[in-house]
């Protein structure tokens, strides 16, 4: 019977991993498909920065609530996978709390500690379930959550819910069998949290209460290897990818666009034409100015597309969004994943990507939405995990000005004013320094 | 600028005026003010007039990448036949520019933003405020300009001329970091905002109305003129004037 368990558990266990493997190298082909950009400069701050905004979560700690039940959430999360070792070891063994015997005294106090931290993650997750379902926090309520976005969210924090209820039914069940001296129940010093719970399978058989401890223990484990396998298809694969994305985060100040060379080069040799290459020298491929699909931004856009967890912390501070314009951050950064996945599919079915018919701008991003922005970077600046929907916002732009000569009437003026008089407005270039008579 | 090249000498300072500084009629009294603080202190300090064009800023934030790397060329070009090492401007805008954006085209210049500049004249004993200047005991909010605070994370200096008038600085709920847009930058300011339930700049001069104070403190010119409005929407220009910084060290010296 143990070897039916032990087989079950490794190939159950071997699939989860194929699976999310396979599934981590998709989004990861995804996430190339995105515009060369060489951030391998500056390891030290980058380290750095991963230390102190992912690991230390330091900006989540602007709106100090909703940090603290994180923080309980995402410790517990992590530091409570040591259990899930022990749990892995017994499975693939046929063992139970394989490590019991070899650490004695520090067990118990373990796995208390492993306790306190699920009955964390669940008090907080309960909240922020209250928080999206029964308060009804304005940013994790807006129109751009209907449907999948929303369903996502309740669907993790209830998984969450029931994986740290089963861990505590599992050590409670545990407990009672020890109390009885069932056989394989090693015994322990009482853990923390459950020991004040045994009263309530007082009286129950071995038979039944061995049911729940290995009911709890497989639906536990079963749980975990499918929200391993869920995260990648949802917004929850920040807790991975924060770490990265705060790594490869822009390091220049936060009021610095990124130069385009191409143009640089191409005013200058209109400039000055002895610098200019021979005509027939480079036959240069003519790719989009700025951005008309995921393909066009740059790899980095694309990471933070996926490690976007759609807190709306960015939407809450838009000036647009606010005054009731169509902008929101967050929604930039769910179209462009949205669009990114549908890409990987087409790609998936077709072996090389297809054309669609269908583009980032238009499609998913409406030009109303990208012409709201002020650049005011309070988006950038809001994100826990350095996402910059301001660097999309701005190739979009781009694009829709230099590929399309898509401006408003009003911009159009503007530029031909800065052409003509050398200033965004129609006054002469004579009257420049006319103040100094005023 | 001209002259001084003309008679070789070079001014300590060269003082980049921006668009909104020469051509617009409130914005003028900006540059007049700063100027008179210059001449005042007895800083030397030239300005490119006639030759002073757009840096750029909102062709390249609406998207016209060629038209801002053409001024850009042209403006680096003056700049760099004139020798000059050290630019200050009323304009965050320009200053950002300056600071993080023309150094990738061949553009090194020391650029202060002129909160900054007036913060370093008033340490170094160069600008002496009048004792009960104008702004003893009153009220006073500051609005941090996106491309002074956010962009180049200046948030310090400004707020430290200020404290020098001996006033009250009174803080709105989204300052510093958190600063909310007066809705002017990335070009709106030369377009009608996109549909929506309000203007940006009427809801950022609501929050600087609702502190109480009686002076709002700005460091950009269009930042100036957008709460302006905002705050002529609500009917408060008699009572709540909005001034740049450099307009209320001039007026306390």
């Amino acid at each position: 019977m143990h070897l039916v368990q032990q087989i079950l558990f490794i190939i159950m266990a071997a699939a989860a991993v194929y699976l999310f493997s396979r599934k981590v190298a998709e989004m990861r082909r995804n996430i190339l498909l995105g515009r060369d950009e060489d951030l391998s400069d500056n390891s030290g701050q980058r380290w750095k920065n991963m230390a102190l905004l992912a690991l230390g979560q330091k900006k989540m700690f602007k709106k100090p609530f909703p940090a603290i039940l994180h923080l309980f959430v995402y410790a517990g999360f992590i530091i409570i996978n040591v259990e899930i070792l022990e749990i892995f070891v017994d499975g693939v063994l046929g063992q139970h709390r394989i490590f019991a015997p070899f650490i004695g005294a520090l067990y118990p106090f373990l796995i208390g500690f492993f306790e306190i931290l699920a009955a964390l993650v669940l008090i907080g997750c309960v909240i922020f379930f209250a928080r999206r379902n029964i308060t009804k926090v304005p940013r994790l309520n807006m129109k751009e959550l209907s449907g999948w976005p929303r369903e996502d969210a309740n669907l993790i924090l209830i998984t969450e819910v029931v994986l740290m209820s089963l861990f505590l039914i599992m050590n409670t069940a545990d407990q009672s069998l020890q109390a009885l001296g069932a056989e394989h129940y090693i015994h322990t010093d009482p853990f923390w949290i459950t020991r004040h719970f045994t009263g309530m399978f007082s009286g129950m058989s071995v038979g039944t209460l061995v049911a729940i401890e290995r009911g709890c223990w497989w639906l536990h484990i079963i749980g975990v290897f499918a929200f391993l396998n869920y995260l990648p298809y949802s917004k929850h694969v920040h807790i991975l990818l924060a770490f990265p994305n705060a790594y490869y985060s822009k390091l220049i100040p936060q009021g610095e666009m990124k130069n385009m060379p191409e143009i640089q080069k191409e005013v200058l040799y209109m400039m000055e034409p002895d610098k200019a290459p021979p005509a027939s020298a480079e036959p240069a491929e003519h790719k989009n100015f700025g951005a008309k699909d995921v393909t066009d931004l740059s790899w980095k856009n694309l990471l933070d597309a996926y490690s976007c967890t759609e807190c709306g912390r960015c939407t809450s501070v838009c000036p647009a969004n606010i005054t009731g314009k169509k902008l929101s951050p967050r929604k930039i950064m769910m179209d462009t994943r949205d669009r990114l996945e549908e890409v990987g599919k087409n790609i998936n079915a077709n072996k090389e990507f297809q054309p669609d018919g269908k583009q980032l701008i238009n499609d998913y991003i409406t030009i109303e939405e990208v012409r709201a922005c002020t650049t005011c970077q309070a988006c950038v600046e809001a994100c826990p995990v350095m996402i910059d929907p301001l660097s999309i916002i701005m190739q979009l732009r781009r694009s829709l000005v230099m590929d399309d000569s898509n401006a408003p009437q009003e911009w159009n003026l503007m530029f031909g004013n800065i052409e003509n008089n050398m200033a965004p407005w129609k006054f002469s270039p004579d009257d420049r320094d006319a103040w100094v008579n005023g | 600028m001209a002259e001084y090249a003309a008679n070789g000498e070079t001014p300590e300072i060269l003082f980049w005026v921006g668009c909104a500084g020469s051509f617009d009629q409130r914005a003028q009294r900006i540059t007049r003010a700063f100027t008179q603080i210059l001449d005042k202190v007895g800083v030397k300090f030239a300005i490119l007039g006639k030759e002073e064009m757009c840096t750029g800023d909102p062709a390249r934030r609406a998207g016209n990448e060629f038209l801002f790397q053409m001024m850009a060329y042209n403006n680096i070009n003056t700049l760099n036949t004139y020798g000059i090492k050290k630019v200050v401007t009323i304009c965050p805008h320009c200053f950002n520019i300056f600071k993080n954006e023309y150094p990738a085209l061949g553009g090194n210049y020391e650029v202060m933003h002129h909160t900054t500049f007036l913060q370093q004249l008033i340490n170094d004993g160069k600008v002496t405020l009048k004792d009960g200047g104008a702004f003893k005991g009153k009220k006073i909010t500051y609005h941090d300009s996106c491309y002074l605070g956010r962009g180049n994370g200046i948030y310090e200096a400004p707020r430290e001329v200020l404290q020098a008038f001996d006033s009250e600085l009174i803080e709105m709920k989204r300052c510093r970091s958190n600063g909310m847009c007066c809705g002017a930058g990335g070009a709106q300011m030369f377009k009608e905002e996109e549909p929506g339930s309000t203007r940006i700049n009427f809801d950022r001069a609501e929050q600087a109305l609702e502190t109480g104070a009686t002076i709002i403190a700005a460091n950009c010119p269009f930042c100036t003129t957008m709460l302006t409005d905002g705050v002529k929407n609500k009917e408060k220009e008699d009572s709540v004037k909005v001034l740049d910084i450099a307009e209320m060290v001039a007026m306390s010296m």
